[in-house]
Parts: structure tokens; C-alpha cells; sequence
């Protein structure tokens, strides 16, 4: 038995988080604290970028597997990585320690508290994203709802404990329903080892009740249109590093559970609710770029593009074609950068001026450059400008729409349009303009964690914007093989 | 001869009650050495039960009468187990109400016999014997703080209906001994086939007590009022050591006296599971008062378990009592939360007592946070495990509609456990209680967290335990 790397990755947060628990928080500070949980998370992150060089790009079955009985005779721990999941992993490694490095300047109350509940959370996330196991994927997906609960309401704002209730009784209400799908699968097929069902597949005729079961937390958490009005509340109640982490990372679970197992598990279903995908994706894209144009808090407003961005991701998933699922992953890598990004340039500004209204702010180009090109960099990647990774995305989701249906491909690129009317508005009123707010003369400009997080995260995006092969070369064979499977499985039946 | 060997748990319980009575009446101030000699004898019984689990698969005694199997000897052990740690950690609260007499553990004791009759009986009056025995000792132990008018109160409502149900209880029994002509379980059985008219009505009567019992929707009312008003220590006898006798009782009543007439009652127990687990999510919402909610909250509880008895597979039973173990095991750990809430003499049951507390008291706060959130049913904590085994044994049967009901109902019961939450986590903070608790307080809140917390590295040593009880 080789060595459990992924197991290691999934426990080794929670391991920093007990050391966590024996520090102590003084005035407010808590300096070892910070350390251990950025050693932890940095060790984390360089722990997958190894795990993503040893990764076989030309092997499409999946690696690093452990297989470990855990309830007898009906689930096994089953952890493993094909090149979908490596991805979400390592931005979900590669975000964390950007979060935790943001606590310095946005978290002042019980800061080691908040640093376990990042930890715990991360270690969540990447649990949910190795998971070959249906039991044990639902049992990540739901648990972090417990960190995330308590990040939102002991840390956020004044409507927090609102957005708190709001967050987790939607996503518990979408998931039970997959509770029940997942046992029934158990009991239709006799496993939940996703690979094995890969093998044997799921008869026909449960195949649409299954499905719908999955959508309904899927939908939720990604979050689809109509069941998307937790998302700008909670977005708007967490703090920066809980905002960061519920876009960047926890938005991408839904996406990434329909592509492993609304795509591999029910082809049949998938493809019977194309339209219906199609339908919720435009409308989410068109209807939410709209709201979004209207939102005069600049963290809703960043929310509601994350809707309308996942739209885009669901509606390249269910295209079925190589490019449509490609750019979705891909999309969702951007995204993740770019509304962590956002959110932190926004978190900058709210650290220092207290308010999140776009009428508080304006001509801040003069007073605090270096934030203003940073700002202008994440907005252009967020309306997808070509040359950054935001434009990939966009572009293979769009490329796989018009090879599927040419209608919604088009009605699709108008959000294109919209998403860059409301982003270029919104950057155009806070950065430029005239300086009219006495209060925003005083205001500095980043100090040097906020400018090594922003370039930390500008870098990638600019680079996989001019260069994407290494994220295509990751998953090509992974997606070619779940086309491939998926075709067969729609001949068979 | 019968081999009396295998009601050794129950004769030593029973002499130690007499030998305890005498010597309560005789030595002056001898309640501290009473709770430890009463400690002591349940922990020989424990012992002397666990030893049978080994010993005997399936005995009877009496002509039948008394049962020894799997089952009886693992709920025994179950209510054992549990009747100890409410005695041991119930003594500080006593002495503040100074109510720390004699009687307490005498009365504890003689339940617990009543109870492990009831669930060793094979005979309805052998039944009615153990249920009278236990009945009456709650009675008493419900009013035990008698100078406080709640505590009265909520033993003289739990005597009345109570009595009213024990007499629909024994009216159905004999509805029943008219038809089959015995009183033995396993003539019963045999005897029972017919769909006869009457026989429906003698079924449901005895289901009526026995839900009144394990109050279940709509036989529930006394519930909340008992709860609230008994002193904490009882109430939290009451939460779980007498449902298990309760449930048992239930299993067996269901499935061997009744087990050909599965037509006539599993719609009965598909209706109070639901109804339970609904009324228990909704109603809990509004409460103010701990105790009440927890009320509501156990009647939601024993919903699922009730679930998992409807589906007349062995797997079901197991499930329901894996359910009804690690329900004990998050209740014993919510009220020993509860018994730390104190300043002074003085013990705070509101809701709003709670208010801030994790930041004066962090680690009890984290404690009631994995308590609460398993109580939920969250991932990856035992509450879920506990749900998990419920549903997979209520979806093998295919009854859809129950499992979806009950998933949905723990939504709306998620809501009042996020309350809890909130009022501990998110709201300004109260003065600080004493930290001065008992050792054996502090061992079953830790003991309990841990095993909630950690149930999931282990989740099939519960499984291999209760997957030897085969009743059908």
C-alpha cells in the first residue's frame, strides 16, 4: 500500500487545527496562531503540487487511490483523483492560505476560532473533492455546512445570523432529498462506490428520479436560478475569507458534482434534462446580470455575478461536448480566482471605509493606484477579456453551446455583454470619476499582505489566460473518457 | 427446576432494593452510602447481564413467560448503563434542591427492575407487571422536588394519564386473551390470524398504551408538561431509560404476538412515526424553556425510530435500536450541558440562559455545539449515523414517502437546534456560571462528546453489536 497522500491532505488541516486549539487569542491577536495555520495550509498547497506533478495526465481511470472498509459490508472509504478533481483541489489548497493571510487585516474578535474554522473547512472541501464514495462524498458536502454556519454568523455582518439560517437550511433542504438518492442507489445497485457504478451503470427507469434527487441539492449549492437567493445573502453577511471561500471553493462542489455524478452516473437522465438545464443556465445568465446591473453594494453585486457565472458553468456541463464541459472546469477554476479576487479587492476597501456602497467610493485611482490596476485586472478576468483565464472559459462553454443548441448559445453571449456592462459600471464608479468623499483622501493603499495576495492571485489568472494548456492537458483525458462513457452508456440503453 | 440462573439480574437487583430499604430505615444520613451501594448493585447487574449476552442466545422461563435473548440482554444492558450515569451524575443537583434522600436511588433502582422486566416479559401479564412497577416509581419520581408546585404538578398529570393509559393498555391485553385464549406471546402468535373486527380494536388499544408509553404523536400531551416540571436529573431519566424498556417492548409486541396481523398495525406505526416526527420538529420551534424543547424534541426522536420499526425487517429493529443507543448516548450529553448551568444553588433551564455562553465558557459551548448539530443529524457526527441507518432500512423497503417525510422533518428540526446555536455562538454574552462540577459530571459530558464526535471512525461496531438480534 502506497502512501495515503490524499488522506494526509484531507487530515493534515484538521491537525493544524488542534494545535490551534492550544493557543490563545491576546488582544485580539494571535500571532503562533496564524503561523501554524499558515504552515498548515502552505504545507497543504505544496503537498498537491506534487500530488499534480506525480499526477499521470495520460491515465483517464483514477489515481492515488485508497480503499479502506469503514461501515461493513456497505461503504468503504474510498478516496481518489482523476484530473477533474486535482484541479478543484488545488485551488481549493491554493485559496486557503490566501484566506488565512486576509484574517490579518478583515477578522478582529476570536481570531483563532475563526482560524479552525478555516482549517476544518478546507480539510471539507477536500474531502468532497477526492471522494469516490456516495456516502462519503455526502458526508463531506454536508459537513461543511457546520464551519461555514458559524463563519457566516459569529463573523459577519450586521444581518448575519439571517443569512446564517437562510445558508444552511437551503443547502440541508436540497441535500436531504440526495440522502435518499443515495440509498437508493445502494439498494438498486448494491454499492455506492462510484467507480463501480461507473462500471455497471444505474437502470433507465430510475434514472430521472435519481437525477432530480442530486439536482436538487446540486442546483442549491451551485447556486441555479430560482433557488439562488441565499447566495447574496450569506455572500454579503461573511467576512472577506468566509466570502472567499464560499465562492472560490464551495460553490464549485455543485459543479463538480454534476459533472461526476449527474454526467457519470445518469446519462440517460442527463440527457432527457438538457432543456431544462438550458432554460435555468440562460435564465440565471440574462436575469441575474440584470439584478446585478442594479445592486449598489459591491459585495452583491460580485454575488450576483457569481450566479450569473455559474450559469455559464451549468449551462457548458450540459452542452455534453468536450468544450462545454472543458470550459466549464475551467470557468470554474477562473471564477474561483477571480470572485476570490473580487471580494478581497473589496474587502480592502471595506476594511478601510467601512461601507460597501458603490456611492461611498469614486475616484479612488488618485488616491491608491497599485489597488485601482489590481481592481481593473480581476474586473477584466470577471467579464472575460481575452488574455485572461475568465475568456477561456467563456469562450469553450459558448464553443460547446453552439455545436448543442444554437438558440441558447446566443442568448447565452448577450450575458457576455451584460456581465461586461455591469462590471465595467461598477469599476468605472468606484475608480474613476471624481474624487467627491472627503473621507476617501485619507485612505492608503495596499499594505504588503493585501498586494501579495492580489498578485498572488493575478498571476494565475493572467497566466492560464495566455496559456491554458496545462489546465486543458490535466483534464483532456479525464473529460475525453467521461464523454467517451457517457456515449457508450446512451448506446447501451 | 427452572434455571433461575438466567433471571440472576433480576433477583440481585431486587434483593439489593430490599436490602437498600432496610438499610435506608435503620441508618440515620445514610443517602451518600445508599447512591453508592445502589451505583455498586447496578454495576453488578450490569456486569452479570453482560455476562448472559454470552451465555444464551434464546431461553425461556416460566412456562414462557420471561425471555432471555439477545435483545432483552442488550436493552437491559442499554437501560443499566443508562440508569447508572443518571444516578451518578444527579447528586450535586439534589443536594441544591436538598432534596438528596433515601428514596432517589431506591426509586431508580425499582424502575429499572420494572423495567428489565418489561423487557424480558413473554407474557402480557408478566407485562403489565413490569410496566406497573416502573410506572409507579416515576410517578413518584416525577413529583420527587414536592415542595416545588411544577414538580407536583407534573407527577400528578403523569399519574392521571398514565393510569388512563395503562387501563387502555389492559383492556386491549384482554381483548386479545378473549381471542387467542392466552396470555403467552408465543401462543399469541400462533393463535392470532384472523382479521376479526374486534382483534383490530384489542391491537390498537395496547399500540395506544405503548405509544402513550414512548410518547409518540398524538399520544404525547403529557410529554413536554412531565419533562418541564420534574427536577432535571428525572427528566432526564425519563428521556431515555424508560423509552428503551418502551421500545423493546414495542419490538416484541410487534413482532411476535402480532406478527401475523403486520396489515393491521404497520400503517398504525408508519402514521405515529410520521406524525412524531413532524409535530416534534414544528412544535419545538416556539419553546422558550430547555427541557420542553428537548421534550419535543425526544417525540421527534422516537419518530425515527418508530420509523424504523415499520418496516418488519430485522434490519429495521436493528436500526431502531442503534437509533434509540445513540440517542441516549446525545441525550445524557445535552442534559449533563444542562446540569452545568448553574451559579450558586441556583440551576438556569431558559433558552436564553444560554445566551453568549461559548464566550465564557468555550469548551462547554463547543460541546453543546457537536451535541446539538448531531441532534440534527449533521455529517459526520453519530446523530447522522443514527438517521443513515433508520433510512437505509425504511428505503430498502421501498417506502419512499416516509423517508422523504422524515428527511424533510429533520430540516424544519435543524431550524430550533441552529436556534440554540445561535443564542450560544452569535448573541452578547450573560454572567458566567460556576465551573466547580462534579468529577463524574465532567466524565459523562466528555465520554458522550467523544463518543458523538468519534462515532464515525468506528460506525460498524454498533452494527456487529445489534446485528445478533434477529426477532423475525
Amino acid at each position: 500500500m502506497n502512501f495515503p497522500i490524499l488522506s494526509s491532505l484531507i487530515l493534515l488541516p484538521i491537525v493544524g487545527a488542534l494545535f490551534l486549539f492550544f493557543t490563545k487569542d491576546k488582544d485580539g491577536n494571535n500571532l503562533t496562531g496564524k503561523y501554524v495555520s499558515l504552515f498548515t495550509t502552505v504545507v497543504n498547497f505544496l503537498i498537491s503540487i506534487y500530488l499534480w506533478i506525480s499526477f499521470d495526465q495520460s491515465k483517464s481511470s483514477f489515481q492515488f487511490i485508497e480503499d479502506r472498509t469503514w461501515i461493513e459490508g456497505l461503504v468503504n472509504y474510498k478516496v481518489g483523483i482523476d484530473g477533474i478533481s486535482i484541479l478543484f483541489i488545488i485551488l481549493t489548497t491554493f485559496i486557503t492560505p490566501l484566506c488565512v493571510i486576509s484574517v490579518n487585516n478583515s477578522v478582529k474578535n476570536r481570531l483563532r476560532d475563526f482560524l479552525i474554522a478555516i482549517l476544518i473547512m478546507e480539510s471539507f472541501m477536500i474531502g468532497v473533492f477526492c471522494a469516490l464514495d456516495l456516502v462519503v462524498f455526502y458526508l463531506f458536502f454536508e459537513a461543511g455546512l457546520i464551519p461555514m454556519f458559524l463563519i457566516i454568523g459569529i463573523w459577519g455582518g450586521t444581518r448575519r445570523v439571517y443569512s446564517a439560517f437562510k445558508f444552511f437550511l437551503y443547502t440541508l433542504l436540497g441535500s436531504v432529498l440526495m440522502l435518499v438518492a443515495i440509498i437508493s442507489i445502494y439498494w438498486i445497485t448494491g454499492t455506492t462506490d462510484v467507480v463501480k457504478l461507473y462500471e455497471i451503470g444505474i437502470d433507465v427507469k430510475y434514472q430521472n428520479l435519481l437525477w432530480l434527487a442530486f439536482f436538487s441539492s446540486f442546483a442549491v449549492k451551485t447556486p441555479m436560478w430560482p433557488v439562488h437567493t441565499w447566495l447574496p445573502d450569506a455572500h454579503v453577511e461573511a467576512p472577506t475569507a468566509g466570502s472567499v471561500l464560499l465562492a472560490a471553493i464551495l460553490l464549485k462542489m455543485a459543479g463538480y458534482g454534476f459533472i461526476r455524478f449527474s454526467l457519470g452516473l445518469f446519462p440517460v437522465a442527463s440527457e432527457t434534462f438538457t432543456p431544462l438545464i438550458y432554460v435555468l443556465s440562460v435564465i440565471a445568465i440574462i436575469f441575474t446580470s440584470l439584478i446585478a446591473l442594479m445592486q449598489e453594494d459591491m459585495k452583491k453585486l460580485i454575488a450576483y455575478s457569481s450566479v450569473a457565472h455559474m450559469g455559464f458553468v451549468t449551462l457548458g456541463i450540459f452542452t455534453l461536448q468536450q468544450q462545454g464541459i472543458e470550459g466549464s472546469i475551467i470557468q470554474m477554476i477562473s471564477h474561483g480566482l477571480v470572485s476570490a479576487a473580487l471580494f478581497l479587492t473589496v474587502g480592502v476597501v471595506y476594511d478601510r471605509m467601512h461601507s460597501r456602497l458603490i456611492s461611498t467610493y469614486g475616484g479612488l485611482v488618485s488616491v491608491i493606484p497599485k489597488y485601482s490596476i489590481l481592481f481593473m485586472i480581476f474586473a477584466l478576468a470577471s467579464l472575460g477579456l481575452p488574455g485572461t483565464s475568465g475568456f477561456i472559459g467563456e469562450f469553450l462553454i459558448l464553443m460547446g453551446a453552439f455545436k448543442d443548441n444554437f438558440l441558447v448559445a446566443v442568448v447565452a453571449s448577450l450575458g457576455v455583454i451584460l456581465g461586461a456592462a455591469y462590471m465595467l459600471w461598477l469599476y468605472k464608479r468606484v475608480v474613476f470619476g471624481n474624487l467627491i468623499n472627503e473621507d476617501l483622501k485619507k485612505i492608503v493603499d495596499l499594505n504588503r499582505s493585501e498586494y501579495f495576495i492580489l498578485s498572488c492571485l493575478a498571476a494565475p489568472i493572467l497566466f492560464y489566460g495566455f496559456y491554458p494548456d496545462p489546465l486543458i492537458n490535466t483534464i483532456e483525458v479525464s473529460v475525453t473518457d467521461l464523454i467517451s462513457m457517457h456515449e457508450k452508456n446512451l448506446a447501451s440503453k | 427446576m427452572e434455571n433461575l440462573n438466567l433471571i440472576l439480574p433480576e433477583i440481585f437487583i431486587s434483593l439489593s432494593i430490599m436490602f437498600l430499604l432496610i438499610l435506608g430505615v435503620f441508618k440515620k444520613d445514610s443517602s451518600k452510602i445508599l447512591v453508592n451501594l445502589s451505583l455498586f448493585s447496578i454495576f453488578i447487574t450490569t456486569i452479570l447481564t453482560i455476562n448472559e449476552t454470552f451465555s444464551v442466545n434464546r431461553e425461556t422461563l416460566f412456562n414462557g413467560s420471561i425471555v432471555i435473548d439477545q435483545m432483552s440482554s442488550l436493552m437491559k444492558i442499554i437501560t443499566l448503563i443508562g440508569g447508572f450515569l443518571v444516578l451518578v451524575i444527579s447528586s450535586s443537583y439534589l443536594k441544591s434542591f436538598k432534596i438528596y434522600n433515601i428514596e432517589y436511588p431506591i426509586l431508580i433502582l425499582s424502575s429499572i427492575l420494572g423495567m428489565m422486566v418489561m423487557i424480558s416479559s413473554n407474557d402480557l401479564i408478566v407485562f403489565y407487571m413490569g410496566l406497573e412497577l416502573q410506572s409507579l416509581a416515576l410517578y413518584v419520581l416525577a413529583t420527587y422536588n414536592r415542595d416545588q408546585l411544577k414538580s407536583s404538578e407534573a407527577g400528578l398529570k403523569y399519574f392521571v394519564l398514565s393510569a388512563l393509559s395503562s387501563g387502555l393498555l389492559l383492556y386491549g391485553c384482554s381483548l386479545v386473551y378473549g381471542f387467542s385464549g392466552s396470555t403467552n406471546f408465543d401462543i399469541i402468535s400462533n393463535q392470532l390470524n384472523s382479521d376479526e373486527y374486534v382483534l383490530t380494536f384489542g391491537i390498537v388499544f395496547i399500540l395506544v398504551g405503548l405509544a402513550f408509553k414512548i410518547s409518540a404523536v398524538p399520544f404525547h400531551m403529557w410529554a413536554p408538561d412531565v419533562y418541564e416540571g420534574s427536577p432535571t436529573t428525572v427528566t432526564l431519566f425519563f428521556t431515555i431509560v424508560p423509552k428503551i424498556a418502551a421500545l423493546t417492548v414495542f419490538i416484541r409486541f410487534l413482532y411476535v404476538p402480532f406478527f401475523n396481523l403486520i396489515d393491521q398495525w404497520q400503517m398504525i406505526i408508519v402514521f405515529l412515526s410520521i406524525a412524531s416526527m413532524i409535530f416534534g420538529a414544528v412544535a419545538a420551534i416556539g419553546q422558550t424553556n430547555i427541557k420542553r424543547l428537548i421534550a419535543y424534541s425526544s417525540i421527534s426522536h422516537i419518530g425515527y425510530t418508530l420509523a424504523g420499526l415499520a418496516t418488519v425487517t430485522n434490519e429495521g429493529i436493528q436500526s431502531s435500536i442503534i437509533y434509540i443507543s445513540i440517542y441516549v448516548i446525545m441525550n445524557l450529553a445535552l442534559f449533563s450541558c444542562l446540569l452545568m448551568l448553574r451559579r450558586k444553588d441556583q440551576y438556569y433551564e431558559d433558552i436564553d440562559d444560554l445566551s453568549g455562553l461559548s464566550k465564557n465558557h468555550p469548551l462547554l459551548s463547543l460541546c453543546l455545539l457537536l451535541i446539538l448539530f448531531s441532534l440534527a443529524g449533521i455529517p459526520p457526527l453519530a446523530g447522522f449515523f443514527a438517521k443513515f441507518y433508520v433510512f437505509k432500512a425504511v428505503l430498502e423497503q421501498s417506502m419512499y414517502f416516509l423517508a422523504i417525510v422524515g428527511l424533510l422533518s429533520t430540516v424544519v428540526a435543524a431550524f430550533y437546534y441552529l436556534r440554540i446555536i445561535k443564542i450560544i455562538y452569535f448573541d452578547k454574552e450573560k454572567d458566567k456560571y460556576d465551573t466547580d462540577h462534579s468529577l463524574w459530571l465532567k466524565f459523562s459530558l466528555t465520554i458522550s462528546t467523544i463518543l458523538i464526535l468519534f462515532y464515525f471512525i468506528f460506525p460498524s461496531l454498533l452494527i456487529e453489536v445489534v446485528s445478533r438480534i434477529n426477532i423475525i
